[in-house]
């Protein structure tokens, strides 16, 4: 499709004789935000790295606005359009904040080498623009102030902006988010969910979570991945009324996950989220060593 | 703007040169003339460990192939000296650009091993070429001054000269690229490949880019110590060499061109004045001649333990400049650590055979 959607259809992908991703299909609408999520484990990083063309798939395509994006080299994705934002920061510790968000802006760059080299008025004035447009995506993010510091200076919160704005200064059409809350305070979360409902005003969004109260607050679509496949797909809404989900996050054997610990209930759409009980509560929420054994 | 800046701290250096060369003796001006030699093969390896974060042994191999090119166009060409220096500047650069490719998906240890390889192969290559390459007794370079500076105008002033110029423009251009957006794309290369590369950077045609650059500026450094020495032989671009051009860029500063500077007066002045002071102190002139190679590991280590940014961080502690040293040679992911959860578990086992 030529609208600039992001179509995964039918990939598969094996390592050795383990099936990461099993005949996985979602599309991302822009100008929508559309969740990932499944347990430790189900294959939501393995997604997104096949769809960065980290990984090559077995069988299947995934596309963007009509451009087919299985075997592109990393470095193209940028040109497309695409970001994508690593778990944890990512961010360059020898480049200050500015510059960081700079090398995010390069692929708008004109100038080259040879101007460059000879420090030709051309390079000038390419460096003004790329510095104008990361002091636009800074300011976008509140981080403005923070411009000429190193990154290791930074709170961790600041330094996950700093990563979105690196990410959003090309002004992409794709923004794919590798856990974004990660490594967050639970009061930090209702200003992320802001920032990507804003990104997701020009930009079709990607977003790769484990915090069910933040997905289930932001996302237009969820997809529920589980050993690899796709259990299941609707709003938020529907999701958490699923009860495959549900035996995918207390594991088919009954086994509890680790309790909730006094999250606020999900609130989908203003709809009061299911008491005690629902998937969204249940679900696992330490980001990094979560226990889920899915 | 930028080239304006820097070609106005580059005239009102080229004016103090100047001056200095007139005043000092002709042996000074010799020294003077080495310094400027070792500095543009010392900037380029700067750039290239301290900016692009990759290491090279080798760069004493790429002075060989500058050296030896400028020779056999002199001998057999017989071009003006300006046009020498430029086509070693591009044979160096081709070289470099050979092996640049070739090496460009070795990373840290395994391309220090390559460029090992290269500077202790490549000397060799003058045995084989007896004929064309003057063996182990080389190929001579006779440069003299023109004609319009006067018959008695000072050879060793002449070379001064033009290896200064050199490498003032040299520096001008690294200072260039240094500022620009190459210079930045190249220290995110260094940080974070994978983030470099997911915000549009091409990494292997950066660090292949930043390669020859100082492929190119160490064939030009051996040019220019060609015509200063007035001979290439291989005895002079032994494996030595390349660990001295690496010293100093440690010793400097990585990734700063007046670290490289400042490497390079070590490289050329710490030698003689140890070796006299050793010989005036009534050491046999093998023990004397011992004695820098020592002064060399002091040296290396106290600064290290001092200044562990290079003299050039040093100094910037010394006089608190605001602008922080890069944190050289920390980190270096290895790929997909970055895209990996730390967590126990599948995921792990998903992305390992990767």
């Amino acid at each position: 499709m030529n609208d600039g959607s992001l179509e995964i259809r039918d990939v598969t992908v094996q390592f050795g004789g383990l099936t990461a991703l099993d005949g996985v299909s979602l599309a991302a609408r822009p100008r929508q935000i559309t969740g990932i999520i499944g347990p430790n484990g189900a294959g939501k990083t393995t997604l997104l790295n096949t769809a960065c063309g980290f990984v090559k798939p077995q069988s299947g395509m995934v596309s963007f606005d009509g451009q087919v994006l299985t075997g592109l080299r990393t470095h193209r994705l940028a040109a497309l359009g695409i970001a994508r934002t690593l778990q944890g920061v990512g961010l360059f510790p020898g480049l200050t904040v500015a510059e960081n968000v700079m090398i995010g802006a390069t692929p708008s760059a004109k100038a080259g080498v040879w101007s460059a080299l000879f420090g030709l008025p051309r390079s000038d004035r390419d460096e003004r623009r790329l510095r104008e447009q990361a002091m636009a995506a800074l300011e976008r993010l509140g981080v403005a102030d923070q411009a000429n510091e190193l990154p290791g200076t930074l709170s961790y919160g600041l330094r996950k902006r700093v990563a979105l704005a690196r990410a959003l200064a090309a002004r992409p059409r794709l923004v794919l988010l590798d856990e974004p809350a990660s490594g967050l305070p639970e009061n930090e979360l209702p200003e992320l969910g802001d920032l990507i409902r804003d990104m997701a005003a020009e930009a079709g969004v990607v977003v790769i979570e484990h915090r069910m109260d933040l997905v289930m607050s932001v996302c237009d679509t969820i997809f529920v991945l589980d050993f690899g496949k796709l259990i299941a797909h609707g709003s938020p809404a529907e999701v958490q009324a699923d009860p495959a989900v549900t035996a995918a996050y207390l594991g088919a054997d009954g086994e509890p996950g680790p309790p909730a610990e006094g999250e606020p209930g999900p609130t989908a759409e203003g709809e009061p989220g299911p008491a005690a009980g629902g998937p969204a509560n249940l679900a696992p929420d330490a980001p990094a060593d979560g226990q889920a054994d899915a | 703007m930028t080239l304006a800046r820097h070609l106005g701290a580059a005239l009102v250096i080229a004016v103090i040169v100047v001056l200095l060369s007139i005043q000092l003796s002709a042996y000074r001006d010799y020294q003077l003339a080495e310094v400027a030699a070792y500095l543009v093969a010392v900037a380029g390896l700067t750039v290239l460990i301290g900016l692009s974060g990759q290491i090279s042994i080798g760069n004493g191999a790429f002075m060989a192939v500058g050296g030896y090119a400028s020779a056999l166009l002199l001998t057999h060409l017989g071009w003006n000296l300006v046009l020498i220096l430029l086509a070693s500047v591009v044979v160096a650069a081709a070289a470099g650009a050979i092996f640049g490719v070739a090496a460009a998906r070795l990373r840290g240890p395994y391309l220090a091993g390559a460029t090992l390889m290269l500077a202790v192969a490549l000397p060799t290559v003058a045995d084989q070429f007896q004929h064309q390459l003057g063996g182990d007794q080389g190929l001579s370079v006779a440069i003299t001054p023109p004609g319009f500076l006067g018959g008695s105008f000072p050879p060793t002033r002449w070379q001064a000269w033009v290896t200064c110029a050199a490498a003032l423009i040299t520096l001008i251009l690294l200072a260039n690229l240094n500022r620009s957006r190459v210079g930045r794309s190249w220290r995110a290369v260094r940080d974070d490949e994978i983030a470099a590369s997911l915000s549009g950077l091409n990494v292997a045609r950066l660090k292949v880019l930043a390669f020859i650059i100082s492929a190119a500026c160490a064939g030009l450094g051996g040019a220019l110590l060609a015509v200063v020495t007035g001979i290439v032989a291989p005895g002079a671009y032994t494996l030595t060499l390349s660990i001295a051009l690496l010293t100093a860029a440690v010793l400097g500063g990585l990734g700063t061109l007046p670290g490289a500077l400042w490497g390079s007066l070590v490289l050329v002045l710490v030698p003689t004045y140890l070796t006299n002071v050793g010989s005036s102190h009534g050491l046999s002139s093998a023990a004397s001649s011992s004695v820098p190679i020592a002064a060399y590991g002091v040296i290396l280590i106290v600064v290290m333990l001092v200044f562990p940014s290079g003299i050039q961080g040093g100094l910037r502690r010394l006089f608190g400049s605001a602008t922080p040293m890069p944190p050289v040679l920390s980190r270096r992911r290895i790929p997909f650590t970055a895209l990996r959860r730390p967590a126990p578990g599948r995921e792990n086992q998903e992305e390992g055979p990767s």
